[in-house]
């Protein structure tokens, strides 16, 4: 294996691409008990529309997340049970652009990470476990459709965008994952989860050599052929719609404003703009802005506002967020501080402590195996190393930023989304 | 290797330092431990929020991150917790450890002193906090009370706790309520901080690469000004060691699409100073603490009765809780299932792979929570609450040797004491 150092963060990564195309990334951490397992596939709740064999393919909204919940059962039973017998707390998730699933143990780890790679690419359903799912994931939407922070999200999505399949939930409807049966998901599976669509990653006191080796024995020896996506049209910088309000039973209004930016290019433009991004969004709304002290004094907002930059194959925005009395009125100091950034430009001082404070942010999130590998799994994906953020983060100046803000954050690009109280309840 | 030293600095002042090269970030924090009451919880709870707005040095919030950007981007967060009977009030931390400075300065110093600054030099007017910092925090802390009905599942469970115990402390929620809140007033806040400063138990607690007699000396230095001719008390924590004969059943209503059941039992008086604690940790376990529970495999996977079930143990207290997600019309049927579950736990009906997969589970969370500086924090604080001294190795050691016989006689114990259930709005 390819070993690289980066000595000022203090991490070793090993690297290696298996026969059947599967890349593996290896940190070693001495001193831990646990390790972590990372297993991931290119395909999210986006990838709805592809092309396999020649053949274009339309699956109803929710399908990998649907998957992701079914490929747990093995032939032997569940998965999910066995990891857990050995120790380990296993679980999976679903994004827009990727699902992963790993596990985290002191214990078995060689044994545990032999289940999930083999469960993971060797399908098992049957007609009647996937009808089975249906209930379950029927009772995962209703629990989400009930929870506000993602009602005032999914909502951004659909007033940001008017293509692009980052609209549809990641879970789909009730309606939309009644359409899907066993086929779809052997179908899904064989569209995207072959190990040259595929990434492994791994951290935690462990033989690096030893990671290959059980991955190449459990493994598929085939690449595969990886299925053709399709997001719809083009997206334009305009957003759909510039307002989106919904009433459900919330003490305080809640809001998101979010501002579309270009979609993320591959490689290193791909980090450096999610770099940027997060700089801006700092600049521009942290705590230590005088914009953050003057809507935190009107009590505009409070301490559960928060912000950042998203960024998914053929879209990318910043989104700010959380309790308002009056969202509008934040919308609009927003728009005049970036107006006044325009004519001023971003205080000297304020940019070198906020580049400062956000290096070290990213230094200490490295202390989560998790951060780690996932963002080595979703930099793979789009074409970087993650540790290698630290050269890209040094050559961004306060113009870059100043200028990003000046194209991102105008009325055009600009959707704000609200969940306000219904009448007669509490508030 | 890691080292853990706690050393009383002067009386009713502790420090417990973690020494350990593991982690990017050095983590403190300081709480003040006092007696949780219905009368006193917001005016506490409210008392971290205000001081975090502004010292006499840093006098805004603007002034007090621009001050942690300098610090690398460390963070300073109150924080208001709930261990057994006691409210913990205070502040944690988390800063980039000096070996990652990008010049390789110390900011260990700086970091500690920002800390106690918030705590013992607030930016004050005529002995009182600012006018606008008390109604900025006072509203927000209302808000966040009124908040937690968004979340249902906290929500059921808090509210089941509350009318369970409404005899008892523990009933109280660690905000306390929307109308004690109401009725604090601005001179009352800046009494009850001076009352508490002098009264109330201190724990210092830092984990990073500096050694113990370094943090010493820095603590002694930041935290000086402390009053040392006074009584410091720890609170006890009451337990109850029966449930009434006939449990209390509660049903309330409110506008959601999926009902909430909770179910609190009694211990029979077992709590984490028994000799019994391991087998009581691992008949939660096997009952609805973890994803190989009687509860996650048969309520919710097998029977399809739930989106989730789990069990947790409020280890002080001796209560064990049971949060579940359902289908309105399902509530009988759910309840007895639960019920029928923690039966075959009495009647021993623990298979082999139950028992083993339990333990290794909560073998492996002990252990993990070993490189969590967060977790590490949370779990010694209650060890300091409690005033226990034992470590994560040696509680996963007992578990180790808990016998199902032994299971089984915990099990016997517990007693039904509350039902509570959330169901929607008719019609």
């Amino acid at each position: 294996m390819e070993k690289q150092d980066f000595t000022r963060l203090g991490e070793r990564m090993y690297t290696t691409i298996l026969n059947n195309g599967l890349p593996v990334y290896v940190f070693p951490k001495p001193d831990f008990q646990k390790k972590y397992a990372f297993f991931a596939t290119n395909y999210g709740g986006m990838d709805m529309r592809f092309c396999l064999d020649g053949t274009w393919h339309d699956t109803p909204a929710g399908v990998a997340h649907y998957l992701e919940h079914k490929m747990f059962d093995t032939k032997e039973g569940n998965a999910l049970q066995q990891l857990a017998q050995n120790g380990a707390s296993p679980n999976a998730f679903t994004s827009n652009g990727i699902t992963g699933y790993y596990f985290e143990t002191t214990q078995k780890f060689e044994e545990n990470l032999s289940i999930l790679l083999s469960f993971v690419s060797i399908p098992y359903f049957t007609e009647e476990s996937v009808a089975k799912e249906q209930g379950i994931i029927g009772q995962e939407i209703g629990m989400i459709e009930d929870n506000p922070d993602w009602r005032v999200f999914n909502n951004l999505m659909k007033g940001l965008y008017q293509y692009h399949p980052i609209r549809k939930s990641v879970a789909g409807s009730k309606e939309s994952i009644a359409q899907i049966t066993a086929q779809t998901l052997y179908e899904c599976h064989q569209a995207f989860y072959c190990p040259a669509n595929m990434v492994l990653c791994v951290a935690g006191d462990v033989e690096p050599e030893q990671i290959v080796e059980i991955a190449e024995r459990v493994l598929p020896k085939e690449a595969g052929v990886v299925a053709q996506k399709d997001y719809g049209l083009a997206e334009g910088n305009t957003v759909a719609q510039r307002e989106y309000t919904e009433k459900m039973e919330v003490s305080a209004p809640m809001f998101q404003i979010g501002f579309k930016g270009d979609a993320p290019k591959h490689g290193e433009q791909g980090m450096r703009q999610e770099l940027m991004g997060d700089l801006a969004c700092e600049v521009l709304l942290g705590n230590s802005t005088p914009l953050y002290a003057r809507l935190y004094e009107q009590g505009l907002i409070n301490r559960n506002f928060s912000y950042g930059y998203y960024g998914v194959n053929g879209a990318a925005f910043l989104v700010a967020g959380g309790e308002s009395k009056d969202p509008r009125a934040v919308q609009r100091e927003i728009f005049s501080e970036t107006e006044r950034i325009a004519r001023e430009g971003v205080e000297q001082s304020l940019w070198e402590r906020i580049k400062k404070g956000v290096y070290g942010n990213k230094v200490r999130s490295l202390n989560s195996f998790e951060n780690l590998c996932i963002g080595q799994a979703q930099s793979f994906f789009m074409g970087t190393n993650f540790l290698e953020f630290p050269q890209v983060y040094e050559s961004i100046q306060k113009e870059d930023v100043e200028q990003l803000l000046q194209t991102w954050v105008q009325p055009e690009r600009t959707t704000l989304s609200m969940i306000v109280p219904m009448e007669g309840s509490g508030a | 290797m890691t080292q853990v030293t706690r050393q009383e600095l002067w009386p009713g002042v502790w420090l417990r330092t973690i020494h350990t090269h593991k982690f990017k970030s050095s983590y403190m924090s300081v709480t003040l431990l006092t007696e949780l009451k219905q009368e006193t919880a917001s005016e506490n709870a409210l008392i971290p929020y205000v001081l975090r707005r502004g010292t006499k040095k840093h006098p805004d919030l603007e002034a007090v991150s621009a001050a942690l950007d300098e610090l690398y981007g460390g963070a300073i967060e109150p924080v208001v917790r709930k261990k057994g009977e006691t409210q913990c009030i205070g502040f944690v931390g988390s800063f980039l450890d000096d070996a990652y400075t990008l010049n390789g300065e110390s900011i260990l110093e700086q970091a500690m002193g920002l800390i106690g600054e918030l705590l013992l030099e607030p930016c004050q007017q005529d002995g009182e906090f600012l006018t606008s910092y008390f109604e900025g925090e006072k509203r927000n802390l209302i808000d966040k009370i009124r908040s937690q009905m968004n979340d249902k599942r906290y929500y059921a469970v808090n509210r089941m706790t509350q009318l369970m115990c409404q005899q008892e402390a523990f009933g109280v929620d660690k905000l306390g309520s929307e109308q004690t809140a109401e009725t604090i007033s601005q001179k009352g806040l800046f009494a009850a901080y001076e009352r508490l400063l002098d009264t109330a138990a201190v724990e210092l607690y830092y984990c990073g690469s500096a050694p113990h007699h370094q943090v010493e000396q820095i603590a002694r230095t930041v935290f000086a000004q402390l009053n040392r001719n006074t009584q410091r008390i720890q609170p006890d924590c009451d337990v109850r060691i029966h449930a009434p004969v006939e449990p209390q059943r509660i049903q309330e209503q409110m506008e959601v699409s999926q009902g909430k059941l909770a179910m609190g039992f009694r211990t029979g008086g077992m709590t984490c100073w028994e000799e019994e604690y391991p087998a009581l940790l691992l008949c939660n376990a096997i009952f609805g603490g973890s994803t190989m529970s009687k509860l996650f495999l048969n309520v919710r996977e097998k029977l399809s009765l739930c989106y989730y079930a789990s069990s947790t143990l409020e280890k002080m207290k001796g209560i064990l809780l049971v949060s579940s997600g359902i289908e309105f019309e399902k509530y009988e049927q759910a309840k007895s299932e639960i019920l029928a579950q923690l039966r075959a736990i009495c009647a021993g009906e623990i298979e082999d792979w139950e028992l083993e997969g339990a333990r290794r589970t909560l073998v492996g969370t002990y252990l993990a929570a070993l490189d969590s500086q967060n977790q590490l924090e949370e779990y010694w604080l209650g060890q300091s609450v409690a005033g226990l001294e034992e470590n994560l190795n040696e509680i996963a050691n007992r578990v180790e040797q808990v016998t199902k016989e032994q299971v089984v006689a915990v099990a016997q114990k517990l007693e039904l004491d509350t039902i509570y259930f959330l169901q929607g709005m008719e019609g």
